[in-house]
């Protein structure tokens, strides 16, 4: 690498620090943004830290107090289900599952999706043209069907699960971030450094992707609920996450099962997972308005 | 314009052909099969059930059998239902879906739009603030938490409607409908208040109010048939949100329609029956978004000239 390049691989990171902080600082003054971000900091620390403060795990039960009624005194808060397990801990635990999956998901299928699409973008012609077919074709299936398939073929369980969805979430950044990569790739400081001798993979690691990252920061916060929504969408249906095993999806499933006669089976996990699915949306919200306030 | 449809068309059926393929060798691929239960039957009984369903071939096989008759327009059997062909199944749980999917797409364009405008001529009044919430409730709580906390109230509680089935005419459908509406509901009022706010600041919107022809009319003429582009423009994705949230509603109120039969079917490994819905669903995703391009371009002259 020649010397001459040096300083301008130094010189765009530093730019563009300021710009995100002067979007941070943006986000910041935004209330219900900031709101959203304390108490889903709340409930994630709640559901990785909160099972550990009870003696028993949600798989353990307490034969002795089978269907327990809420009882905030009691050894179990929230009462227990049908086998005797505590539900409470049962919500904690199922959140930890539908939270790792939703935010792993996003960020595996935003890096796959940022980097295809920077690639298409960037390299144009008929590499984009074909990369860009494949998108198309992908995107004319029903998105159900691949990920209930999907599942399927990785014969269920977590894993399974996360793969069906980052398969088929990658799309939407990709197609972002190609239009953004194709305006990039016409700037006079990309050719510049075109010109100063970097290869196309160089260009891409340190210019496209690092000045698409405003918008990928702003898709991909609207990734998060939607993994979230896919993985307890499958639970809810049996194809996701299995019993013993919580998940949001699946307690809400056995709630709706028990709630003509017992409520908060469906209320607990359903609450929680709204609360969530609330606060990340407020969340994409203010990020949106905070990178483009042209916006509204 | 001929030419363009006809574009789409062989595009579509691309797409379409290669769901099919991709489908019929996931679902191949897929651990178990129509046959695996836990009822232990005797080997050459499994093999004669296996063989009279061709699923003793080579998988190429089946699979240019499968397109043999899908050329002649037969799904074949379905492996699960005896007696009963794939065609059979769709026809008979088509209406079911239909029904519900076509009133909650008419009740969500309508309402949507209808709060889309109060909320834009409104802006940051009551009427806003409460068409933001029901946009942010439709589209942070998902299906199957609100449909059955409105089974618990008004059927459980309150006894005004049925929790499910389909045996009591429009009471029956008011639930699934509603429920099935409420996401697309958020989606079209955000989306045309936002358009509406963008269009009211157009030149031509300017003139016309300039002209003195009245506020309703500018309205109607103007502003609405500039703003609701973008709107019409969610159509097609508005299809595939259809489609998924009939799977949900069916399982929620214990309806015979054709998304309750896609999960069983796929968790059954009824290869037939899933290979036949999965066509469906493909089909009408890609009829709505050529209809949807088409709507558009119908609309806006700019997008006839820019092909």
């Amino acid at each position: 690498m020649p010397a001459e390049t040096d300083p301008l691989i130094e010189a765009a990171p530093a730019r563009h620090a300021s710009t995100l902080e002067l979007q941070f600082h943006r986000f910041r003054k935004n209330r219900l943004a900031m709101l959203s971000v304390w108490i889903l900091a709340l409930i994630v620390v709640a559901c990785f830290l909160g099972p550990f403060l009870f003696p028993f795990t949600g798989q353990d039960a307490d034969f002795d107090n089978i269907a327990a009624p809420v009882d905030l005194f009691s050894a179990h808060p929230f009462g227990t289900d049908d086998f005797g397990r505590d539900l409470l801990v049962r919500v904690l635990e199922g959140g930890r599952v539908s939270l790792t999956i939703g935010f792993l998901g996003a960020v595996v299928a935003g890096v796959i999706g940022v980097f295809y699409g920077a690639v298409s973008g960037f390299v144009g012609g008929r590499v984009d043209g074909l990369m860009m077919r494949l998108v198309e074709i992908l995107f004319g299936f029903p998105y159900v069907i691949l990920v209930i398939l999907l599942s399927l073929l990785f014969g269920g369980g977590n894993v399974a699960l996360f793969a069906a969805i980052v398969f088929t979430l990658w799309l939407t950044p990709a197609v972002v971030v190609r239009a953004q990569a194709q305006g990039l790739a016409r700037k006079e400081f990309v050719e510049a450094a075109r010109a100063g001798g970097m290869t196309g993979r160089h260009i891409v690691l340190e210019h496209i992707v690092p000045n698409s990252l405003s918008v990928v920061i702003v898709y991909g916060s609207l990734l998060v609920p939607e993994v979230i929504l896919s993985e307890s969408f499958l639970s809810f249906l049996g194809i996701g996450i299995k019993e013993p095993q919580a998940s949001w999806g699946n307690l809400i499933q056995t709630g709706t099962t028990a709630m003509a006669t017992d409520l908060r089976l469906l209320l607990l996990p359903g609450t929680l997972l709204a609360v969530v699915l609330f606060c990340l949306n407020f969340i994409a919200d203010g990020l949106a308005e905070a990178f483009d306030p042209n916006d509204r | 314009m001929l030419r363009f449809v006809g574009k789409r068309l062989w595009n579509g059926s691309l797409t379409l052909f290669a769901l099919v393929t991709l489908t019929f060798f996931v679902m191949r691929l897929a651990p178990g099969g129509p046959f695996s239960r836990n009822r232990k039957i005797s080997p050459e009984v499994q093999a004669n059930i296996e063989a009279a369903f061709h699923l003793d071939e080579p998988i190429w096989q089946q699979f240019g059998r499968f397109v043999w008759g899908l050329l002649h327009l037969d799904l074949g059997p379905s492996t699960r239902f005896r007696d009963y062909s794939v065609g059979d199944i769709i026809a008979s749980g088509l209406p079911y879906s239909l029904t519900i999917g076509a009133w909650a797409v008419l009740v969500a364009t309508l309402v949507g739009i209808a709060l889309g405008i109060a909320g834009a001529m409104r802006r940051n009044g009551f009427t806003d603030y409460a068409a933001g919430t029901v946009g942010v409730i439709g589209i942070a709580i998902p299906i199957f938490v609100i449909g059955p906390v409105l089974q618990v109230v008004f059927a459980v509680q309150l006894h005004w409607l049925p929790v499910g089935g389909w045996n009591d005419g429009w009471r029956s459908l008011v639930l699934p409908v509603v429920v099935l509406a409420l996401p697309n509901i958020a989606y079209i009022s955000r989306l045309t208040r936002a358009s509406m706010i963008e269009t009211m600041r157009e030149n031509y919107v300017r003139t016309a109010v300039a002209k003195g022809i009245g506020p309703t009319r500018t309205l109607i003429g103007h502003t609405l048939e500039g703003a609701l582009i973008p709107v019409i423009a969610y159509l097609g994705p508005a299809t595939a949100a259809i489609i998924t949230g009939s799977i949900l509603i069916e399982t929620v109120f214990a309806l015979p329609g054709i998304g309750r039969h896609f999960v069983d079917a796929a968790l059954n490994r009824d290869y037939p029956l899933v290979m036949g819905i999965t066509l469906l669903y493909g089909a009408l995703l890609i009829l709505f978004n050529i209809v949807t391009d088409l709507l558009r371009a119908w609309i806006d002259p700019r997008l006839r000239h820019a092909r």
